[in-house]
């Protein structure tokens, strides 16, 4: 374990590390408080996967051309492994965990359900956390609006039909992205 | 003698019903566990060093760097100094580390030195092969007087090239020993097949001592038969560090190595009477699934045209070997062929539906299906009132188009067995070695359990995903659904005749008379003498009553062999090159059909996958560097959402169908959907783009040089 030296510049709040030197990073995911020390060059992807044991965003490409690893960050889509755990520091971070469990389902994810927009289910994750994004903004979107909110996620399988069922189905998402300390699970649609 | 069959149509109660997925609530929330999510402690992280060339020859290695390295456990040679590499991305050399990024500072520090070598990777021309294989020639009537006997012969070149099965879980597996016995969380097409094949890839232990767990796997396709090389050494190097082992391909390997489809490359003649009759078919093909090449596509595909002469030669590449992919080449048939006739047909000036119902009866057993899912088709697409000769064309850019195509598959149920318990508290479990590939075998397994012994699906339990149950086939050629159904329907059977027996007294009948339905046992026809299931379990004793079921077995409870038709609708603009889907239609026959939503879902998958590799997808390799351009999700382009238009599933249903029992439906639906689009294509553009994909270069070339010949033409 390194220590982190400071910077001589004047810019105060920043830290340098070197590269293998771990970096210490707290963020909330899913409405909790993680903890964890990483080194610099560690994905958010890997940190929730692999430090974090939360592993509903899927790696397949790593390179942000796949969208398996969708996740919330303070509300905004982004890719977890285009995004370095130690620029996540202070976020709060959505997955599809966050929305609901087998047991007590977010209305989205029994919409998913419903309309079997899951195959094999591997791209399944991130395709509930762009969907509800979608949806939290534009509840009845058209087949444009869904095709362009849906781009940034591929799925091999063909639930393609399913997933667009599930966006006409008129189904309720609200405040996915807020988070606020009610455990895991946050609000519900 | 017991005998099995289902319920007689029209009395189901479960079976065809559209229930939702039992394991869409765990892949919905993200709860589901598949083997790329296991973690265990203490594990440790597997990558592998490649080989960047085609082709070379290990001259030196050293691996030194690699072991001393901090946080390294294990270190495994796979192909040491003196080995021939035959495709890039080879594995070399295998590392265990406290990290993956560890894992691969490690492999940055192995030492090694290849001789490179000539590669060879653009089959199109096939003699710059380095291993001339002999050609296969196969002939049946006469050609040379059926072609004499055509008033019509169309000559084409088509070609459909190498493509990638692109699972997005990659392959790979968590293994983790304890004493000589070996747990393997494997991304697996293959629960019960995989202990043998461990130890036959050289794994140091028995087959009895090697557990494979499958609860959820993303992905397979045809390509995750094998443990493969990275599976035996994974779970070499968990046995070397005394620590679990994740062993995972990154998605370049994942493209390169773990799966791919053969390619075929066709010069074709056809030929035809002016009545529209099919009279001869002459092909000469060639093609590559890599370092083997590969075996002839059945053409002419579906239609058994009564004069053939077909030559195919077998072309290696230094490629990765190919695998099963869905529907082994029937697309690459069904497109070379439905191609063609399409073609044959519109020389002749006829609409091509009128084509294929003249030549309908070289379809042989299936004849009677096409006529009728021809007819449905028809009617759902307005094709009689919409299609228009190739030689119309729109105003503007946009051009429309219709095309059509046909194509058949087995799917007979393959060897399976299941283990059936009642409990005494009414309790109902099925064990079963088998896998749920995201095709719904989870649910239809429930579904029959539910059947039998007229409970809601929520009052069963389907445990499988565990070599240690008994054992099943692995998920391959549309086999799955009629081998799992009809071992639990055997095995439920029994023990609700079990059951029967204990209880019949009490009910002052025979058991024979007794039926199970709507949670109770009764008289079959006299309701007044029946119980609650519960109570008729209650009468089983201490212990459960468990019975195995085997498939196949006596009984007609599942069937091989279906038709299907499709049309595709689309709209070209002529001036970027760029189809648009509009519309793809699916007739497709199953037999039985066990739960219709899950039905249709596969019906779905298929028509994507098969916009995909239409109109997107393809394996490029660069002929210089040997290696694969796009061994990536940026430039091999699956279809996304906006891509796929309309998709319409049509299931054959009722009582002829139901009597069959369960046929396969995994692979059907994708076979026709290239050849398809490739006919809706040329119905809107005019010509036949001779190569799939049909990426707007490819179709703007095609414009570009039929106008080319048009212009040479006035000329002459």
């Amino acid at each position: 374990m390194g220590t982190a030296s400071e910077s001589s510049s004047d810019s105060g709040d920043v830290t340098v590390v070197g590269p293998h030197d771990r970096a210490e990073v707290e963020l909330s995911v899913n409405g909790v408080r993680r903890l964890a020390e990483v080194e610099p060059r560690v994905t958010l992807l890997d940190l929730l996967r692999d430090h974090l044991d939360v592993t509903g965003p899927k790696k397949v490409c790593d390179r942000g051309t796949c969208g398996a690893c969708t996740v919330l960050e303070n509300g905004r889509l982004v890719y977890a492994c285009s995004r370095l755990a130690v620029e996540a520091g202070g976020a709060e971070i959505t997955t599809v965990e966050g929305l609901g469990t087998p047991d007590s389902m977010h209305p989205l994810q029994a919409a998913f359900v419903e309309h079997d927009a899951q195959q094999c289910g591997f791209c399944t994750p991130g395709f509930v956390m762009a969907l509800s994004h979608l949806l939290e903004k534009q509840p009845n979107p058209d087949d444009d609006e869904i095709d362009r909110a849906l781009s940034g996620n591929l799925c091999r399988c063909g639930t393609y039909q399913g997933l667009r069922d599930v966006a006409h189905s008129g189904v309720k998402v609200v405040s996915t992205g807020q988070a606020s300390g009610d455990g895991i699970g946050g609000r519900r649609g | 003698m017991a005998d099995y069959s289902w319920p007689a149509p029209g009395t189901h109660q479960t079976l065809g019903r559209r229930l939702s997925r039992l394991d869409g609530p765990v892949k919905a929330t993200g709860a589901a566990k598949y083997s790329y999510d296991k973690a265990l402690p203490g594990m440790l992280h597997g990558k592998m060093l490649t080989c960047p060339h085609a082709h070379a020859r290990i001259v030196a290695l050293d691996v030194s760097g690699a072991r001393s390295m901090p946080g390294v456990r294990a270190v495994r040679v796979i192909q040491d100094v003196g080995s021939e590499i035959q495709w890039a991305h080879d594995e070399i050399v295998a590392v265990a580390a406290v990290s993956e990024d560890i894992a691969r500072d490690a492999l940055r520090a192995v030492r090694v030195e290849y001789e490179v070598l000539e590669h060879y990777v653009i089959e199109e021309d096939p003699n710059g092969t380095f291993e001339k294989k002999e050609p296969q020639e196969r002939s049946q009537g006469d050609p040379d007087a059926g072609f004499a006997s055509a008033t019509t012969v169309v000559e084409r070149e088509l070609a459909i090239p190498q493509i990638a099965h692109m699972c997005l879980e990659a392959h790979g597996q968590v293994a983790e020993w304890q004493g000589d016995e070996v747990t393997v969380w494997a991304s697996t097409q293959g629960v019960s097949t995989l202990p043998q094949q461990f130890v036959d890839g050289g794994l140091e232990t028995k087959a009895a001592n090697v557990r494979i767990r499958c609860d959820y796997m993303g992905g397979g396709f045809g390509a995750k038969f094998s443990p493969d090389r990275w599976g035996i050494v994974g779970a070499q190097l968990a046995k070397d560090a005394g620590a679990p082992v994740k062993m995972f391909l990154d998605r370049d390997q994942e493209v390169a190595v773990a799966g791919s489809r053969p390619s075929t490359f066709a010069k074709i003649r056809a030929g035809a009477t002016a009545d529209g009759k099919l009279v001869a078919w002459e092909s000469e093909t060639w093609g590559s699934g890599g370092r083997p090449g590969t075996g002839a596509v059945p053409v002419p595909y579906v239609f058994n045209v009564p004069n053939q002469r077909k030559k195919h030669t077998s072309v290696p590449t230094h490629l990765q070997s190919s695998r099963a992919w869905r529907a082994p080449n029937h697309p690459q048939a069904c497109f070379l062929t439905m191609a063609t006739l399409d073609d044959v047909a519109a020389e002749l000036a006829m609409d091509p539906l009128d084509f294929v119902l003249a030549n309908l009866e070289l379809t042989g057993r299936f004849e009677a299906t096409y006529r009728e899912q021809l007819e449905i088709a028809a009617e759902r697409t307005g094709w009689r009132e919409r299609w228009r000769p190739r030689t119309e064309f729109d105003d503007g850019p946009l051009q429309r188009g219709l095309g059509l195509s046909l194509h058949t598959w087995g799917g007979r149920g393959h060897q399976s067995r299941c283990d059936v318990a009642v409990n005494p508290d009414g309790s109902v479990e099925a064990r079963i070695g088998t896998q749920d590939l995201g095709t719904g075998t989870r649910t239809v397994i429930a579904m029959v359990l539910a059947e039998t012994f007229g409970l809601e699906i929520d009052q069963v339990t389907v445990r499988m995903g565990d070599s240690r149950f008994p054992q099943s086939g692995p998920s391959g050629g549309s086999s799955t659904v009629g081998g799992v159904t009809g071992s639990t329907r055997r095995a439920a059977m029994d023990a609700l005749r079990e059951v029967f027996t204990r209880v019949a007294p009490m009910l002052e009948a025979e058991p024979e008379t007794l039926v199970a339905r709507g949670g109770r046992i009764e008289v079959d026809g006299d309701s007044t003498r029946s119980m609650t299931w519960q109570e008729a379990a209650s009468r089983i004793g201490a212990v459960a009553v468990t019975v195995g079921g085997r498939n196949p077995g006596r009984g007609k409870l599942n069937d091989s062999g279906v038709g299907g038709v499709q049309i595709a609708d689309v709209t070209v603009d002529i001036e970027t090159g760029v189809t648009r889907v509009n519309k793809l239609l699916a007739i497709q026959d199953c037999g039985l059909v066990v739960n219709e939503k899950l039905a249709e879902s596969q019906i779905y998958s298929g028509l994507i996958m098969g916009v995909g590799y239409a109109l997107f997808e393809e394996l490029i390799a660069d002929p210089h560097s040997g290696r694969l351009l796009n061994a990536d999700m940026e430039f091999y382009r699956l279809a996304g959402i906006g891509d796929v238009g309309t998709l319409e599933a049509v299931l054959m249903q009722g009582p002829e169908h139901q009597e069959r029992g369960v046929i396969g439906l995994g692979e059907p639906p994708v076979i026709s959907p290239g050849a398809a689009l490739s006919n809706a294509v040329a119905n809107a553009i005019g010509h036949r783009v001779p190569r799939l994909p049909m990426t707007p270069e490819r179709v703007l070339e095609t414009l570009m040089a039929a106008e080319a010949a048009e212009a040479l033409e006035e000329k002459a």
